[in-house]
C-alpha cells in the first residue's frame, strides 16, 4: 500500500467516545488538560460531548459528571489551533443544542444517524449548514449493516441537506478492510468532489488501524481515533499508534507523534477505569456487529442479574438493535432471567 | 339514537388512513371527508372506495364544504409545520380540531390521564402529544399518582417502516412535545424523551421504556398495582399495550418496559406507535362527540 504524500485530518475521540469508557465521568480538569495537550500536539479536531452526543445525559445512557455546556465552555476558549467538535444524534438532541454549541464557539458539528435513517437529520444538517463558518459532518453509524450502494443513498441525502463531509462509521468495530475500501471508495467516486469523506473505527476485531489505512487509500481525508484508544468497546483507532504508522508510510497528518505518546502514557492510561482491550465482550461486539457503547451497560446488567454479558450482547446482535437502544439491555437481561427460571422449573 | 357526529380527516398518510379504518367502526363518529395533497395517495383512494368525499387540495379543499356537510370535528394527521394553519381554518368554521401532529397548540390529551378533565372545558383544539407520549405518559402518571417523581425519562423505539416522512421531519418536535407531556401530564418535575428508529426486518413491534426517579424511596407494592391498573386502562382502547418487563426497582429508579402491538387496521401490527395515536385520538373525539350530542359542548367559531 502506497500512501506517500497523502494528507489526512485526524479527529480525536478520547473526550467524546472516551466518555463511554469512563461512564461519562471525565472531570472538567481532565477535559481541559487533555484537550490542551492535544492542541499542543497539533491535533486539528477534538470532539467534546457526552458519549451519546449532546443531551445524552439520561438514565438510559448515563448521567455525566458535567453538562455539555460546562465541558465545552471549559475547553473551547483554551484551544490555540484545534477546532472543537460536538456530536448530535437527532432523536436525542435537538436544534436547540446545535444553537447552544454554536454560541459557545463550536464550529464543527457532527450529526449522526443510524446508517439507514439519514432523513431524520434534515432539520439539523440544514440549520447547521446555514450557520456562518460551521463545518457540517454527516455521520452514518453502524455502517456495516447495509451494502455500499444503500449506504451511498443515505450519504447523498446528508450531502443534499448541506453536509460538507460524510463518514462511514464503524460503530460496532465489525468492518474488515475490503469493506471499508468498497464503501469509502464508492463515496469518493459518487459524492461531490468537494464533499470530504471520513472513517470512524473501533478496535473490536483488531482492525481499526488496517481499516483506517484502507479508508485513506480509498479516498478518506478525515480519520477518527482516540489517544490510547479511549473509547467504547475495545476503543477507537489508537491515535499514537496510527500516527506512528502514518509517519512510517509518509502520510501528512500534521501531529506530533512523541507528544501523542506522552498524552497516551501520562494522561489517558492513568485515568482509565479498566484496560481498553479486546476482551471477550468487545470481541463479541465486533464479531456479532453490536453497538460498541453497549459494552459497559451489558457488563452491569450481567452482574446485576447473574448472566454472561457476552450472551446478552449476542442476543442484542440477533435482534438487530441499533445505536441508542441501550434500554434493550436490561429488558433482554430480564427476558433471559425469565427463560432461565422457566428452564429451571421444567428441569 | 341520535345521529353520529360528522368528521373530516386531514392527512391521507399512514395515520390518517389508519384513523379512517377505526372511525368506520365508531358508533359516535362518522368520517365524511378525507383531505390529502397528493391525488395519487393510497389513503385518498381507500377513503373514496369507502364512500368518503375526498380532496387533494389540502384543507382549502375541505373548508367550503364544512357547513353543508355539517362537519363538527376535524382530525389533523399532517405535520407540525402546517398544523397551525389547518387549525385556524377549521376553527373559524366552528369545527373542533383533534391534533395528531406534535404541534401542540392546544392542551395535551392522554385519555386515561386527563380526558375526563378536558371534557368539561370548552377547548377547540386538543393535542394528542406523540405516539411515544401516548405509550409512556400513562406509565409516568401511574408512578407519580403514588408518589412524587423528580425525573421521568422515556425511550420510544419504532420500526423504520412505521416512521413516516412527517415523523422524520418532526423529530425535534417529537422530543420536545413528548418531554413536555411527561412533565405536564405525567407529573414528572423534569421530563426527557428519546426516540430511536430501527430498520430491522421483520420490523420490530413498538417498544417503550419508561424510567422514573422518585423523590423518596419507591413504595413498590403501590407502584406495581398502579402500573398494572393503568396498563388495563390503556388496553381498553389499545389491546396490544403490554408490560413486557418491570416495574424494576433499583434505588429510586422505577423502570417499565412496554411493547405496543397495533390492531393491524391499515398498517401491520408492528406499527403500534401509529395505532396508539389513532386509537387515542378517536377515543378523545368520541368523548367530545358524546358531549356535543348531549348539548353540553357546543364548539364556537374561533375569531
Amino acid at each position: 500500500m502506497d500512501l506517500t504524500g497523502k494528507k489526512v485530518v485526524l479527529h480525536d475521540m478520547s473526550l467524546r467516545d472516551g466518555m463511554h469508557a469512563k461512564r461519562h465521568q471525565i472531570s472538567l480538569d481532565q477535559m481541559v488538560t487533555i484537550a490542551t495537550a492535544l492542541d499542543e500536539a497539533g491535533m486539528p479536531l477534538i470532539e467534546v460531548t457526552h458519549g451519546d452526543g449532546l443531551s445524552g445525559a439520561s438514565v438510559n445512557y448515563g448521567f455525566p459528571a458535567h453538562t455539555d455546556r460546562e465541558y465545552l465552555e471549559a475547553v473551547v476558549p483554551k484551544m490555540k489551533q484545534a477546532r472543537v467538535s460536538a456530536l448530535l444524534l437527532p432523536g436525542i438532541a435537538t436544534v436547540d443544542d446545535l444553537k447552544m454549541v454554536y454560541d459557545i464557539g463550536v464550529r464543527t458539528i457532527r450529526i449522526a444517524t443510524h446508517c439507514t435513517e439519514a432523513d431524520v437529520a434534515e432539520q439539523h444538517i440544514g440549520l447547521a449548514s446555514q450557520m456562518d463558518g460551521m463545518d457540517v459532518v454527516g455521520f452514518l453509524m453502524m455502517a456495516h449493516m447495509i451494502p455500499a450502494e444503500q449506504l451511498l443513498e443515505q450519504a447523498k441525502l446528508m450531502e443534499s441537506y448541506g453536509a460538507n463531509c460524510i463518514y462511514v462509521t464503524d460503530s460496532a468495530g465489525a468492518m474488515l478492510p475490503d469493506e471499508v475500501s468498497e464503501k469509502i471508495g464508492l463515496f469518493r467516486r459518487e459524492l461531490k468532489p468537494e464533499t470530504e469523506v471520513g472513517f470512524h473505527g473501533h478496535h473490536n476485531l483488531g482492525m481499526s488501524i488496517a481499516n483506517s489505512l484502507a479508508a485513506i487509500e480509498a479516498g478518506a481525508i478525515r480519520i477518527d481515533g482516540s489517544v490510547a484508544g479511549l473509547g467504547a468497546g475495545a476503543g477507537n483507532t489508537p491515535l499514537e499508534v496510527f500516527v506512528a504508522v502514518l509517519d512510517r508510510m509518509g502520510v501528512d497528518h500534521g501531529t506530533d507523534l512523541w507528544k501523542l505518546m506522552d498524552i497516551a502514557e501520562d494522561l489517558i492510561v492513568p485515568m482509565m477505569d479498566q484496560p481498553i482491550r479486546i476482551d471477550r465482550d468487545s470481541l463479541v461486539l465486533g464479531y456479532a456487529g453490536v453497538y460498541s457503547s453497549f459494552l459497559l451497560h451489558a457488563k452491569r446488567a450481567a452482574e446485576k442479574y447473574g448472566l454472561r454479558s457476552s450472551d446478552i450482547l449476542v442476543r442484542l446482535g440477533e435482534m438487530k438493535t441499533v445505536g441508542g437502544q441501550e434500554d434493550m439491555i436490561e429488558d433482554v437481561a430480564l427476558d433471559m432471567v425469565k427463560e432461565r427460571e422457566a428452564a429451571g422449573a421444567s428441569a | 339514537m341520535s345521529e353520529k357526529i360528522r368528521a373530516a380527516i386531514i392527512g391521507s398518510g399512514n395515520i390518517g388512513t389508519d384513523l379512517l379504518y377505526k372511525m368506520k367502526r365508531s358508533e359516535l363518529i362518522e368520517p365524511v371527508w378525507m383531505v390529502g395533497i397528493d391525488p395519487e395517495s393510497d389513503g385518498l383512494a381507500r377513503a373514496a372506495q369507502m364512500g368518503l368525499k375526498t380532496t387533494h387540495e389540502g384543507v382549502d379543499g375541505l373548508v367550503p364544504h364544512i357547513e353543508e356537510d355539517d362537519i363538527r370535528i376535524a382530525f389533523d394527521a399532517t405535520s407540525a409545520y402546517v398544523h397551525a394553519e389547518n387549525a385556524r381554518k377549521v376553527n373559524e368554521k366552528g369545527v373542533l380540531m383533534i391534533d395528531l401532529t406534535p404541534a401542540a397548540i392546544g392542551p395535551y390529551c392522554i385519555p386515561p390521564v386527563n380526558l375526563q378533565q378536558l371534557a368539561g372545558q370548552q377547548v377547540m383544539n386538543v393535542n394528542m402529544v406523540t405516539c411515544g407520549g401516548q405509550a409512556t405518559v400513562p406509565m409516568v402518571y401511574a408512578v407519580s399518582r403514588v408518589q412524587p417523581v423528580a425525573y421521568g425519562e422515556i425511550v420510544a423505539t419504532v420500526s423504520s417502516r412505521s416512521a413516516g416522512p412527517g415523523t422524520r421531519k418532526n423529530i425535534d418536535e417529537f422530543t420536545r412535545t413528548t418531554s413536555g407531556a411527561v412533565e405536564k401530564l405525567g407529573g414528572a418535575k423534569k421530563g426527557k424523551a428519546i426516540i430511536i428508529i430501527n430498520p430491522a426486518e421483520p420490523p420490530l413491534i413498538m417498544r417503550d421504556t419508561i424510567h422514573c426517579l422518585t423523590e423518596d424511596e419507591p413504595d413498590q407494592d403501590a407502584i406495581r398495582q398502579s402500573v398494572l391498573d393503568m396498563v388495563a386502562e390503556v388496553q381498553k382502547y389499545v389491546p396490544g399495550y403490554t408490560l413486557k418487563n418491570g416495574p424494576v426497582f433499583d434505588g429510586n429508579r422505577v423502570s417499565m418496559f412496554m411493547e405496543v402491538e397495533g390492531l393491524g387496521d391499515y398498517l401491520p401490527k408492528y406499527a403500534g406507535n401509529l395505532d396508539i395515536m389513532t386509537a387515542a385520538a378517536l377515543r378523545t373525539a368520541e368523548m367530545f362527540a358524546e358531549e356535543m350530542r348531549a348539548g353540553r359542548f357546543v364548539p364556537q367559531p374561533a375569531a
